[in-house]
């Protein structure tokens, strides 16, 4: 038997090296906005990042100087109420599809919840503005916290499903089989079991709406000022940096900058944080 | 404590009297009379009729897919966590119809442990924690009454010298036969009448095996014990009765020694003998 | 059965478990199941609450246009005329810009990533796509504006303008914030979600596969081309058809470059507009009723697309048997 080299193998060798170059080239291609987007954001926005911005509140319009203490105030606020009625309906849904319910329902409810996932969240603006802006007559904390909660609802759901299915089922059987009942064995030994996941499904959540804009815009609407009243309207960071970053004056855009790189740290932080939470696991 | 120094092969072999608990049950905790389980639409076991001497060791044998854990499941009603199953007959524990409509599956489990074939101590709990969380899920919060109860299940459990000095370490850290004398403690906390075991020592090592063989005869002066086992060397050691399961019926059910020596059946004769398997 | 109460406690005798243990409730059991089934309830319940809001909100349009909304190119807010066909033309055009970037591009280094690298390059790569999907939408939008418009306008599109001019979609003038630019940031976009989703899918083609190509002494890449590629079509669709879900609904990095121009013209250097560029822009300075719930039609023609879309693209993952791939979608 031969085992000779023939031409077309040379021929073949190359595509081979074309292919994977091109493929690598096109993993290079996908990162380099990344990279570009973050230099940038270094370059023109850590001048900006100062005290001032954290501790001021904006400058009247054209004005140079002041900050986004209330932005980022703004935005916290808004995660908090967001958090209040996403978090829980998002989890205890997850643990209904994970422990109980049919196949059939089961599949179909997981499936709308994939299909909410992909709604433009600029969606759920308009549906809050109809539910709560038009009915109380102005824009507010709530109407922006409602907004953002929607969107977390299905995301929390599916990934604390996920979670608690990876939850091996000697655990259940054998707190059930000590006689504990069966909601005392999800809450305290299955949800407990996998609180990590959880809990790192949730942070990524908070990481993805906090930097949400659309469907603030008509909601919580943005505010120059500090909010003192949950049902007037409230400023936040991503709101903030776009109202800057499309006004025509210089400052602001410098500040948008700022705004910017603080905002992307933060949901970088949050993501990073979780990387290193879960790395112990094999999921 | 008392360890049999020889298995039960090789005391009747030298004719002793075999031990008085296998002749004539003297009281029975479990009545099992024509039970059948079907999961979904097929037939796990059928037409099973025996019972379960107090204070004695019952072996299940039999090739797999049988129905030996299907039956010892349904033993505590742990076959109704699989869904769609059905079941006929009865089984009364101490005269008492355990699947009455009245009866909450959860007391029932109280009252009959059971331990897995893969040992499972709570991964987010600490030793000491793991033996008393039945305890507690169950309403218990007296910390003297759990401290108590701490203790003495880890020392009828034998573990209790092992890791006195150690409860606050996770349950997970302990080796493989630890992990399962920690789990018997558990359910030995919320002291049930009986334990069931699911292949308890399948997962050991023989040291580890022989510790939790030693461990069982002497429980069951306090308990009744019925053990699945795939290892009939094991059946042999520990048990007092034997149960041997064939394809879904129970084939032949008598004191340890005659089911090894003089079986009736010709089939259990063939399993004992290795003739398969 | 007798131990449904707690046997006696006698003075003088220790403490019995049984007697110390609460009886379980099978109403806490049953309440559990419940609240959990009504909280799962609730995506039902965002689905059929939000097109009913975009529908109620959008009678007085819907009664005054008609299905004529959609093919209707005017919007004037003054004449209190609307038609929604330059939006959907706009969310078209720079939704398939989009894809026919990001989809050559996020499946070659799907399969960079899951076939021909090295070892130890994949989990970093993977990190950093994971880290570029994370960075919000307004963010991209203004890196667009003040880095990526100017650099277009002085490279990309002159050249663009000088080999395909002749061409009637590169030809005219130059301004920056255009189709053309709304396309390419759409596109970093929906690269993350692409490439994740299409790894996910060439993972779980079974090994099996591979083994029998290099078997036979194929080369990587034509082990790869054969053996998972074409094994993998379907699933890759779906990941495709996901990308595209996600590009219809893009808002702010578009509004921010696409220059916010309702028209419909040949050339992608002009200004264009996209159907959640004006819900975002419009929306808070709506000042009649009908120009508020012609708006709201919009968003009910948006809603009713993604939602088709990603109807298509989940059923489509589904009938490949990855669990992987739909948890991919977040």
């Amino acid at each position: 038997m031969h085992f000779e080299r023939t031409n077309n193998h040379t021929w073949r060798k190359i595509k081979n090296a074309l292919a994977v170059g091109t493929a690598f080239g096109s993993a290079i291609l996908v990162i380099l906005p990344l990279g570009l987007v973050f230099c940038y954001l270094l370059i023109n926005g850590i001048g900006s990042v100062n005290w001032d911005f954290f501790t001021k509140l904006p400058a009247p319009v054209g004005a140079v100087g002041g900050g986004m203490a209330n932005a980022i105030v703004g935005t916290l606020i808004l995660l908090g109420l967001a958090g209040i009625v996403g978090i829980p309906i998002g989890v205890l849904g997850g643990v209904y599809l994970a422990e109980y319910g049919s196949g059939q329902v089961n599949s179909v409810l997981r499936f709308l919840a994939d299909v909410l996932n992909g709604i433009p969240s600029i969606t759920w603006g308009v549906v809050v503005y109809g539910l709560i802006v038009l009915r109380f007559k102005g824009f507010s904390a709530y109407a922006g916290g409602l907004a953002l909660a929607l969107i977390m609802i299905p995301l929390i759901l599916r990934t604390t499903e996920e979670v608690i299915l990876l939850v091996p089922n000697g655990y259940r059987e054998a707190s059930l089989a000590l006689g504990v009942s069966r909601w005392k064995t999800i809450v305290h030994i299955v949800m407990k079991t996998a609180s990590k996941g959880i809990i790192t499904g949730i942070l990524l959540a908070l990481a993805r709406v906090g930097g949400e804009t659309a469907p603030l815009l008509f909601t919580a609407f943005g505010n120059r000022f500090w909010n003192h009243n949950l049902s007037q309207p409230i400023a936040a960071l991503p709101l903030q940096v776009f109202t800057y970053a499309i006004s025509p004056y210089d400052d602001w855009h410098r500040q948008a900058w700022a705004g910017a790189l603080v905002l992307v740290t933060g949901v970088f932080c949050v993501n990073i944080l979780v990387r290193i939470v879960t790395r112990g696991n094999t999921a | 404590m008392e360890t049999p120094q020889q298995t039960v092969m090789e005391r009747v072999k030298e004719g002793i009297a075999p031990p008085p608990t296998a002749e004539a049950p003297a009281a029975c905790t479990f009545e099992v009379r024509d039970l059948s389980i079907w999961y979904d639409k097929k037939r796990a076991i059928e037409g099973v009729t025996m019972n379960i001497a107090t204070n004695a060791v019952t072996a299940i044998i039999g090739p797999s897919g049988c129905g030996k854990s299907t039956f010892l499941r349904a033993l505590n009603r742990m076959h109704e966590l699989t869904p769609k199953t059905r079941m006929e007959g009865t089984v009364l524990l101490n005269g008492n119809d355990l699947y009455s409509s009245a009866v909450d599956p959860a007391i029932v489990r109280r009252r009959v442990g059971m331990i897995f074939q893969k040992s499972n101590p709570f991964p987010t709990m600490s030793i000491g924690e793991n033996v008393v969380i039945g305890l507690r899920l169950n309403g218990v919060h007296n910390q003297k009454f759990l401290n108590e109860r701490l203790e003495k299940s880890l020392r009828m459990a034998a573990l209790w010298d092992e890791v006195k000095d150690d409860l606050h370490k996770p349950g997970t850290s302990l080796s493989g036969g630890q992990q399962q004398r920690l789990c018997i403690a558990r359910a030995l906390a919320v002291e049930p009448e009986v334990v069931l075991m699911d292949e308890p020592c399948s997962a050991l090592d023989p040291i580890a095996t022989a510790k939790i063989e030693e461990l069982i005869y002497e429980l069951k002066a306090k308990y009744t014990i019925v053990t699945v086992t795939h290892n009939m060397q094991q059946a042999g050691r520990i048990s007092d009765y034997t149960a041997f399961f064939y394809i879904g019926r129970l084939i032949e059910f008598g004191p340890t020694t005659k089911i090894f020596t003089n079986p009736t059946e010709k089939q259990t004769e063939d399993y004992i003998t290795g003739r398969f398997g | 059965m007798e131990v449904a109460t707690a046997p006696a406690i006698t003075r003088g005798e220790p403490l019995t478990a049984a007697a110390v243990m609460k009886r379980p409730s099978r109403f806490g059991d049953k309440a559990f199941e419940w609240l959990t089934l009504a909280m799962a309830m609730t995506v039902v319940v965002l689905i059929i609450l939000t097109g009913w809001q975009l529908w109620h909100g959008s009678q007085l349009a819907i009664q005054k246009f008609g299905l004529h909304f959609l093919v209707t190119s005017t919007w004037d807010p003054v004449a209190e005329q609307f038609g929604a066909l330059p939006f959907i033309y706009g969310t078209l055009v720079s939704s398939l810009i989009a894809l026919l970037i990001a989809v050559p591009l996020g499946i070659a280094t799907a399969a960079y990533l899951t076939e021909l690298a090295p070892l130890w390059i994949r989990q970093p790569l993977v990190s950093l796509i994971e880290m570029l999907a994370a960075i919000p939408s307004v963010i991209l939008g203004l890196w667009g504006i003040f880095v990526m418009i100017p650099w277009l306008r002085d490279y990309p599109f002159p050249w663009l303008r000088r080999f395909f001019g002749w061409t009637p979609f590169f030809s005219g003038s130059i301004y920056g914030p255009s189709m053309l630019a709304g396309g390419i940031i759409i596109a970093i976009m929906i690269l993350p979600i692409i490439t994740s989703v299409s790894r996910e899918i060439l993972r779980s083609v079974p090994d099996l596969q591979r083994e029998a190509a290099y078997g036979l002494g194929a080369t990587r890449w034509e082990a790869t081309r054969i053996a998972v590629l074409s094994y993998a079509k379907k699933g890759l669709f779906g990941a495709v058809i996901l990308g595209l879900g996600r590009a219809l609904g893009e808002t702010m990095a578009v509004t921010m470059v696409i220059g916010n121009t309702p028209q419909i013209a040949a050339s992608l250097f002009k200004p264009g507009y996209t159907l959640a560029a004006v819900l975002a822009n419009e929306f808070t300075e709506a000042t009649t009723d009908m120009y508020l719930q012609a708006l709201f039609y919009i968003g009910l023609v948006l809603f009713g697309i993604t939602i088709l879309v990603n109807l298509l693209a989940q059923l489509m993952l589904r009938t490949i048997a990855t669990t992987s791939a739909t948890r991919a979608v977040q």
